[in-house]
């Protein structure tokens, strides 16, 4: 006994000799320092061709994206047929998978192509690829300022002035879609033109035994957050509401006419305007829904446009947000579907030919509108494919156009910060259609989120 | 034993009989044999421990590491001391989740425990017929889906128009129908009824073999004496299961701290954080918030709150050995 005694104690001892060893090379030095040493912004890695093309060899571009958007793949499948030597290799995730991946693959498997979530956060730790020798060299400077701010960070971290960091593959906007045969079951022939419209018709449909919106609430996305931005631009100016989610020093949401705007929404919720789940419906449930005809309305964008077309063809139209007063100005939530290019990447030109191709390749700038449903990015008067003016894609385009007019565009209120959707907007609106928060609470709780994640 | 074992063979004799002349030398063979057979063993566990240090020693330590850093997973880090707890205390959200965890034992926990062994109680006196191999298989199905997939189940059959509505309303409970998952006062039960029906199975099982080894002999004592079922079970079979008891409750208690895939595949934390448990918070504090070091720190609090409600079970099945 006692002899086996020893011999546990020696191998105890080699035990914990080999364990020390092992466990004391992994906590000897702080965590992060060795990645930042070699992640800069300015640190490109060597170019492909050095000359903004994708050259005459044989070229792989390693894209990370989105699922469930066709866009890509048809783009992809063009440019191959255009550029022979050009291969793209395709990874897949959910959006939400991709925004929490995104800096350890930005920093550890460089992508030339990657669907970006909120940015800031990746440029402030180099590892994004700086666009403004590829902006100047393709002229994207000359186009409108407006469609490139969001993808300009500062040295601050804050959006929309600064080095371009990211580009657009088209531009989206949201608005209101609805079914045009429950419409026409409560008299609506034509869209509401004011706030207080709409307000009439969502109280019809519901007398009438329709759900007037099934908008999804559920989970980590509140997508009330959807319709009250939309509310935010019918009651007061968009410029604020940008500023907030650039993070430009000082910003608030909780202004006076925001909180109007969250009131309003509160109204339609106690006046049961949205479906009694709400609070367990996500997106593609609020979409089944929709197109199966279980509602009037829904809040969403004309990245479904495409879609719409195609499972509802002719029993759909789409209008924006109305103001309070006709004729006011209106306002969309308007943001480029934002792709980067890693600052580690091997093919940063070839991918940055590939973003000019997009904006100015007549192909492409189709492919856009019919399978993307939404606007290309690009110069004003650049070439547009003729769109059937009643298809929702086509109103869902006008529609840009008074946006553009009424310079009406914000960026999400959601991608403010990092974390401020997930953990600060949904539950907050969730409160709030549980009656636990007040529409000024809502807003006040936000602000101090966000001050907590821009600060800390 | 093994020293008998090892004399009385054939090919040691020699190493008997020189042994038997001189003890210094039959010591010094058996220090030689008792290393071999140490650096045998050492070269079996080599392989396996290299990989718990890999993959569990090394997080954890390093996880302790991070959570004296401010950090967020791939720039520059900052020492910040204790700050990352010290912060923990200040954040309601935080306090709010670990009740949720504590609640969440009712339903991952003791509701399968009390369900299998009244289940396991029935089905062991039938256990020779086919019904009980079937209520058996039936109810231990649960345990071999993957949660992922019984969390979307689950959120179809509780949604308003699910299953669960319906045939309430087909009894007559129209009344009290809901989305169970998007109302905050239901959620979390809505998310203890998934993980219960998950457990019954294991429980079920476990507890099952535990009075399958009872002697039937007592059982018949029991009866000779007057005792009805109930008498029975208090006084026969509960206390002979005690030690699977203790084995069910360790591990349900354990799946409802750390309860991660069933809340994220059906509620995500919400509605309103109603559902959020200390597991999501982490991940939301890391992956979203990109807190590395504070993540880190409410997962060693964490850890260590595990220990304190396990241990106890674990010690308190061990004084009944």
């Amino acid at each position: 006994m006692s002899r086996s005694t020893g011999r546990s104690r020696n191998v105890a001892a080699a035990s914990s000799v080999f364990l020390a060893s092992i466990l004391a090379l992994t906590a000897c030095s702080a965590p992060g320092s060795t990645t930042d040493d070699d992640a800069t912004p300015d640190a490109a890695a060597p170019t492909a061709a050095g000359d903004w093309t994708c050259g005459e060899d044989d070229v792989t571009i390693d894209a990370y994206l989105e699922t469930g958007f066709p866009l890509s793949a048809a783009l992809f499948e063009e440019f191959e047929k255009q550029y022979p030597n050009v291969t793209f290799d395709v990874r897949e995730d959910q959006f939400a998978v991709i925004t929490q991946n995104a800096p350890r693959v930005l920093a550890d498997n460089p992508p030339d192509l990657m669907r970006l979530p909120q940015m800031s956060d990746l440029v402030g730790d180099g590892l994004l690829y700086n666009l403004d020798e590829a902006a100047a060299h393709f002229g994207w400077d000359e186009w409108p300022a407006s469609q490139l701010a969001q993808m300009r960070v500062d040295e601050e971290g804050r959006r929309g002035n600064g080095p371009l960091y990211a580009m657009g593959k088209n531009y989206s906007m949201t608005g209101v879609f609805y079914n045009t045969e429950l419409a026409a079951q409560i008299g609506m022939t034509e869209a509401p033109k004011t706030l207080a419209e709409l307000d009439e018709w969502m109280q019809k449909a519901k007398d009438a035994g329709i759900t007037p919106s099934n908008q999804f609430n559920g989970g980590a996305t509140g997508g009330l957050a959807f319709p009250l931005q939309l509310l935010m631009a019918s009651y007061g100016s968009v410029d604020p509401i940008n500023d907030w989610t650039f993070q430009k020093p000082g910003a608030r949401i909780d202004t006076e006419s925001n909180i109007k705007a969250a009131e309003h929404l509160k109204k339609w919720i106690d006046a049961g305007y949205f479906a009694d789940d709400i609070n367990s419906l996500d997106y593609s449930q609020m979409m089944g829904q929709f197109i199966e005809g279980k509602s009037l309305f829904t809040f969403n964008g004309d990245w479904e446009s495409g879609n719409l077309d195609t499972q509802m063809a002719g029993k759909v139209g789409f209008f924006l947000m109305p103001p309070l007063e006709e004729g006011g100005k209106v306002g969309a939530m308007s943001a480029p579907l934002t792709f980067g290019i890693s600052s580690k990447a091997a093919n940063p030109e070839c991918a940055a030919f590939f973003f000019d191709w997009i904006a100015t390749n007549d192909d492409a700038r189709t492919l856009a509108v019919e399978i993307g449903g939404s606007h290309p990015m690009g110069p004003a008067d650049a070439f547009m494919p003729e769109v059937d003016a009643d298809s929702v894609t086509g109103q869902t385009l006008s529609a840009g156009a008074t946006i553009a007019e009424d310079n009406g565009a914000m960026e999400f209120i959601a991608n403010a910060t990092g974390a401020i959707y997930a953990k600060s907007w949904t539950p907050n609106l969730q409160k709030l259609v549980a009656g636990e928060q007040t529409a000024e609470g809502l807003l006040t709780a936000v602000q101090a989120d966000y001050e907590n994640d821009v600060n800390g | 034993m093994n020293e008998t074992r090892t004399t009385a063979a054939p090919g040691r004799r020699e190493v008997v009989a020189t042994a038997s002349t001189s003890l210094e030398a039959r010591r010094r063979a058996l220090k030689a044999r008792r290393l071999r057979r140490g650096w045998a063993a050492l070269g079996l566990v080599v392989p396996a421990a290299f990989f718990y240090v890999l993959f569990v020693l090394r997080p954890l330590v390093l996880t302790v590491q991070y959570s004296f850093y401010d950090w967020n997973g791939v720039g520059a880090s900052t020492f910040v001391g204790a700050e990352n707890y010290t912060r923990l205390v200040e954040k309601p959200e935080l306090l709010a989740s670990i009740v949720n965890a504590l609640e969440l034992i009712i339903y991952f926990s003791f509701v399968p425990v009390i369900l299998g062994l009244l289940t396991a109680a029935t089905i062991r006196k039938f256990a020779a017929s086919r019904l009980a191999m079937v209520s058996r298989t039936v109810l231990f199905l649960p345990q071999v889906i993957p949660l992922v997939a019984a969390g979307i189940m689950w959120t179809w059959m509780l949604a308003t128009d699910g299953v669960v509505n319906e045939l309430m309303r087909a009894v007559g409970l129209g009344s009290i129908t809901r989305a169970w998952l998007g109302d905050t006062s239901t959620a979390l039960g809505a998310v203890g009824v998934i993980g219960a029906w998950v457990a019954l199975g294991l429980c079920l099982l476990l507890l099952l073999s535990g009075m399958t080894k009872i002697d039937p002999a007592l059982f018949e004592a029991a009866r000779i004496d007057g005792a009805g079922a109930i008498r029975e079970f208090f006084a026969i079979t509960l206390p002979s299961v005690r030690q699977e008891i203790g084995v069910c409750v360790t591990v349900t208690v354990i799946a409802a701290l750390a309860a991660f895939d069933i809340v994220y595949i059906s509620t995500q934390g919400g509605p309103a954080n109603s559902t959020l448990v200390p597991g999501l918070e982490i991940y939301y504090l890391g992956f979203f918030s990109r807190e590395v070091g504070q993540a880190s720190a409410l997962a060693v609090v964490f850890m260590a709150l595990v220990l304190a409600v396990v241990l106890p079970i674990q010690r308190l099945t061990k004084e009944e050995d």
